[in-house]
């Protein structure tokens, strides 16, 4: 199953590599992995959703804690979490087809950003099974070139997620 | 006051209180060099960079103290490698500093240019790219303070050449900040009472003693808990020492050479107690037939261990030393009796198949060697073993009673690490009796730190059980190949030449009558002296638990050759 953990990283060179390298090194799969800024320039937020089992999901959390930059890791999943992912969609439009997408994309409170002669491009934020949905609709018109940022998430209000190793960088609740 | 990046890293050096460091000099840590002459360090030039590491291992190992080791960039920083995976699988506290190119040359394959921050990525706990001088105090200061603490390891610290020449403003930094790393100490309190209760309720306990113990500084504890819970303890190869061989709760190694009656006792158990170890495939055996009936509790300060490959019933992770403190004053005096004398049992009979009760056949074994310098010194000297047969039977037939006297590539299973890591124990403590123990294999891995232990004038002892054979890889030839003996045998050279044309004085044993006086010959020589056992070739070391079987299902030592004794 999909498992999502929010971990918070010190914003250092190099910090990215150490996680991506923890991954392939103990052999755990990556679904999707998004890194950016937050509101402390010293610290970076991951968002890495990975397919595994329960067990692995608790090894990842204890392995990343071995990461000397790893500042907290949160097991979201299951969890009061909003997810968002973000997808950019170039699907084949002749100026005819152009009305059908822009049907489809204000179905699924998505924008049509950019049109060219043959092309339109659209954006659509939401949760992964919203965007799959709309990607459904959009294959049979012809995708040309889609990207994804994979998910980010963050916890409602002031809920926490899981830890499951207590002791981890001085974190004694589970 | 404005130092160059070479001299901050020396005034940093120094505060940690580092007064020798191991190292080889090259290209792109000359400023690093030049600088050291003005510090009141000594630097003991290795032959090989891999002996630095093992040095700086060896070191750490017999002091507990942080180890150091140097090297220039690309192939001066590459040959450190094996010595820093080796640090890594022990949790040995070594800090590594190596040269790089300069800043701006980075990522062009400039000369002697090599990723080595890269390529130990996954074999140190962290390490350090320097560009500038001004990041060198806080990357030392964090380094060795990351080596040292929690769960040791190696650090590494890659410093450009532009960052040692160019100057920055000095100031020690007498804090630091990371974030992320907050190594645990207490256990949770309601994790320590639900061990108090499995505790209470077992009736066939075995303490599983590893490294930790050592490294925790737990042996007091340890003592304590097992005396008061009436508990025996197993140990692990580098558990070895943490717990006094000689004690009546004492069962040895347990594991793939550890004696029968102590896998018998955690096959047997109803309640493992594993303090500050890893549940290794080498002391488990099977996973799936690993102490059926046993309930288990783990106390560990990596939290990465936990369920790693034995789930435990109740983790506690924090200090070895901490926890068991805590655990101490909650767990009720108890008495096993019946337990122990059934262990007790499994042990005579052990005993009986003991290759110290074999007749004596005019052949030279291992195990009676290392017997013998275990009775020459007291069985009070700092051992140091390479890897293979004579380093379990080193574990098996020189038994420790104190931590940090047994020092052995564990998890790693490092040939060549013996000689080195002598070395380095003999910096850390002169004035112990030192002894090599080492294979013909192994030895000539690293053979050239000879020199270096000539040129320091180094007061150790070298003994070479030599059956010009690679022993282990050979055994299991013999056990698991059919004996068909692949690339195992060796031509040896004439190693009393070798020990000569470097000065050093050697001896040769054929014979068992002779192996007391090579002995005493190597203690009353100063400095360091080799000794040859021209051993058995084809010894087996017994029990064995073949990879992956089950703990319980051991290859004896052949009981024939005990009836001889009658």
């Amino acid at each position: 199953m999909q498992h999502t953990m929010i971990v918070l990283v010190e914003n250092k060179p190099g910090v990215l590599n150490r996680v991506a390298s923890l991954f392939r090194r103990r052999n755990f799969n990556i679904e999707s992995l998004n890194v950016g800024r937050t509101e402390n320039p010293a610290v970076s937020r991951m968002t890495i959703v990975m397919d595994s089992e329960a067990l692995d999901a608790r090894k990842v959390e204890a392995n990343l804690y071995k990461l000397v930059n790893i500042i907290d890791v949160q097991d979201v999943t299951n969890q009061p979490v909003v997810a968002r992912d973000l997808a950019l969609i170039k699907v084949k439009a002749s100026p005819e087809g152009r009305a059908e997408i822009a049907n489809l994309a204000a179905i699924f409170r998505a924008k049509i950003i950019d049109v060219a002669p043959e092309s339109v491009i659209v954006e659509s934020t939401g949760t992964e099974d919203k965007i799959e949905s709309l990607l459904e609709l959009l294959k049979p018109i012809g995708i040309l070139e889609m990207v994804r940022t994979g998910q980010v998430a963050m916890m409602r209000g002031d809920a926490l997620g899981v830890r499951h190793t207590p002791g981890a960088n001085g974190h004694n609740r589970i | 006051m404005k130092k160059s990046g070479a001299e901050i890293l020396w005034e940093c050096i120094i505060r940690e209180g580092v007064e020798v460091v191991f190292g080889y000099p090259g290209g792109a840590n000359m400023p690093i060099y030049d600088a050291m002459l003005s510090y009141p360090v000594h630097h003991v030039l290795v032959r090989h960079e891999q002996g630095a590491t093992h040095m700086a291992d060896g070191y750490a190992r017999a002091s507990g103290k942080v180890g150091v080791a140097m090297a220039t960039s690309g192939p001066g920083a590459t040959n450190l490698v094996t010595g820093i995976a080796t640090a890594m699988m022990d949790s040995s506290s070594i800090v590594c500093i190596t040269g790089q190119v300069h800043a701006h040359l980075i990522g062009g394959d400039a000369f002697q240019e090599t990723d080595v921050t890269g390529i130990t990525l996954p074999i140190t706990k962290h390490n350090y790219l320097i560009t500038r001088a001004d990041e060198i105090a806080e990357a030392v200061r964090e380094a060795f303070y990351i080596a040292r603490s929690g769960r040791p390891g190696p650090v590494l610290i890659d410093i450009c050449k532009n960052a040692q020449i160019e100057k920055a403003e000095f100031e020690y930094p007498e804090h630091i900040s990371l974030p992320g790393y907050r190594p645990p100490a207490h256990a949770p309190q309601a994790d320590l009472q639900r061990a108090v209760e499995l505790i209470a309720q077992a009736e066939r306990p075995v303490i599983l003693a590893g490294h930790g113990v050592t490294i925790s500084g737990a042996v007091e504890e340890l003592g304590m808990f097992a005396v008061k819970t009436h508990t025996p303890v197993a140990s692990t190869l580098l558990g070895l020492g943490s717990f006094p061989a000689q004690h009546p709760l004492s069962l040895g190694m347990m594991g793939m050479h550890g004696e029968a009656y102590c896998n018998l006792a955690i096959q047997n158990s109803d309640l493992l107690l594993a303090f500050g170890m890893r549940f290794d495939d080498r002391v488990t055996g099977n996973l799936r037939t690993y102490a059926p009936r046993a309930r288990k509790i783990h106390i560990e300060i990596d939290p990465s261990e936990i369920h790693k490959n034995v789930t435990v019933d109740v983790p506690l992770v924090g200090d070895l030393k901490t926890v068991l403190a805590d655990l101490i004053a909650l767990v009720d005096e108890q008495d096993h009796e019946a337990w122990q004398a059934e262990i007790d049992e499994w042990r005579r009979e052990s005993e009986t198949r003991d290759i110290q009760s074999w007749a004596d056949d005019g052949k030279l074994y291992v195990p009676h060697v290392v017997r013998n310098i275990w009775q020459a010194t007291g069985g009070k000297a700092t051992i140091t073993t390479d890897v293979g047969q004579h380093q379990m039977w080193t574990a098996q037939y020189y038994p420790v009673d104190k931590p940090r006297q047994l020092i052995s590539s564990g998890g790693s299973g490092t040939m060549g690490f013996g000689l080195p890591s002598a070395i380095g124990a003999w910096f850390a403590s002169p004035d112990e009796e030192i002894w090599a123990i080492v294979g013909d294999g192994g030895f000539q891995m690293t053979q050239a730190e000879l020199s270096t232990a000539v040129q320091e004038g180094a007061n150790v002892k070298i003994a070479i059980m030599n059956n010009n054979f690679l022993g282990m890889v050979r055994q299991w030839q013999e056990f698991f190949f059919e004996r068909r003996y692949s690339a195992v045998e060796l031509h040896n050279p004439d190693f009393i030449k070798i020990a000569e044309a470097h000065g050093i004085p050697a001896r040769r044993v054929t014979a068992p009558e002779e192996v007391q006086n090579a002995i005493e010959f190597a203690q009353q020589t100063p400095g360091p002296v080799l000794v040859e056992f021209k051993v058995e070739k084809e010894e087996a070391v017994y029990p064995m638990v073949p990879a992956g079987a089950d703990l319980d299902a051991m290859i004896r030592r052949p009981l024939r050759q005990v009836q001889e004794v009658g």
